[in-house]
């Protein structure tokens, strides 16, 4: 019963050179977010921190919070919290962007 | 189904009191991660907690563009990064406090917690200090709000800047309070650990506390580039 998202999870220790791994990856990345804010990139800059800050938080998720290796049932609450999450910003977002009080991003 | 084992707290070798397999799960593998379920739609009612800041703060962004850019300007760039350093340093010792207590070290499960709470200490005193000189610069929303430039002109929408600084401390303060409050859990746990509480058989408390700490950080993660990083250059 070694296999990820068997029906439990193993008592699986994470060797220790996966958290540095993860680690170096979030400092490297948090300067290479701060730096590229300073340049212009126009309506790109929010999307790249926000890529960024995607991928930056799915590490953590995934090894330190050890996501990779829990059960199906624990993935698919964390792809609940996601899910419930986007709904409430898109929906709501497009009701506020159909209103005509405001811009629509790119006109 | 075999009778569930019972280990009498005291007995030689016994695992704490709380290791004990409660009767209604399989075994205590399986207690532990109906244990990490629950931990984790706890975390599904933060994630709605914090969107709905985040949802504010897309809104008014959306509405207010020039304001949010010039007054987000106002905030530290450098001292934003190096507090973000400082919380992902503490989300390593933290999941290095769980590796460790899943292998029962107890001096290194005290050493990291230690250094996790020293690590969100320092992150709460400089955004103290960042809460200071936003006051200092009249950025507080209320009577006395002011929002300027680097070289003294009203910013930009002035009139709508009010509502980046709201959102700022909004979502900044609510975050902090959540590091407070885990603060105050790690020097339980250390107290804990110094007994030596926790090793291969039990560790959940850890391993949970764990799931909290980096769910903080991963807010921080986007709070650092909506709040400090975006119209960086545009405003300029």
């Amino acid at each position: 019963m070694a296999d990820h998202g068997s029906k439990t999870a193993e008592h699986h220790v994470v060797p220790k050179r996966v958290y540095f791994l993860v680690f170096f990856t979030l400092i490297v990345l948090t300067w290479v977010t701060t730096y590229v804010a300073t340049l212009d990139l126009g309506r790109w800059n929010i999307f790249v921190a926000l890529a960024i800050a995607i991928f930056k938080a799915s590490i953590v998720a995934l090894f330190f919070m050890h996501v990779f290796y829990s059960t199906r049932l624990t993935k698919m609450i964390v792809v609940a919290a996601i899910f419930w999450l986007i709904l409430l910003l898109f929906i709501t977002m497009a009701d506020l962007w159909t209103r005509g009080w405001m811009g629509v991003p790119g006109r | 189904m075999d009778s569930p084992t019972v280990i009498a707290p005291g007995e030689a070798g016994a695992p704490p009191h709380h290791g004990h397999v409660e009767h209604h799960f399989e075994d205590a593998s399986q207690q532990k991660d109906a244990a990490t379920v629950g931990m984790w739609c706890f975390l599904v009612t933060e994630v709605m907690f914090f969107g709905g800041l985040f949802l504010a703060y897309f809104a008014y962004r959306q509405a207010y563009p020039a304001a949010f850019a010039s007054a987000s300007n106002n905030t530290n760039l450098i001292i934003g990064a190096a507090n973000t350093t400082v919380l992902i340093c503490s989300s390593l010792t933290m999941a290095l406090a769980v590796h460790f207590a899943a292998l029962g070290k107890r001096q290194l499960i005290v050493l990291f917690l230690a250094l996790t709470l020293l690590l969100g200490a320092t992150f709460l005193g400089v955004k103290a200090y960042e809460y200071h000189d936003k006051w200092v610069r009249h950025e507080v929303p209320g009577y006395h709000f002011d929002c300027r430039t680097e070289e003294g002109a009203p910013c930009t929408d002035a009139a709508h800047t009010p509502l980046f600084f709201s959102l700022y401390f909004g979502m900044t303060g609510l975050h902090a309070t959540h590091m407070i409050v885990g603060v105050g859990i790690i020097l339980f746990l250390i107290a804990k650990a110094r007994k030596g509480a926790y090793g291969p058989e039990w560790y959940t408390p850890v391993e949970l506390f764990g799931l909290y700490w980096h769910f903080v950080d991963i807010v921080w993660i986007f709070l650092f580039p909506l709040l400090y990083l975006i119209d960086r250059s545009a405003a300029k």
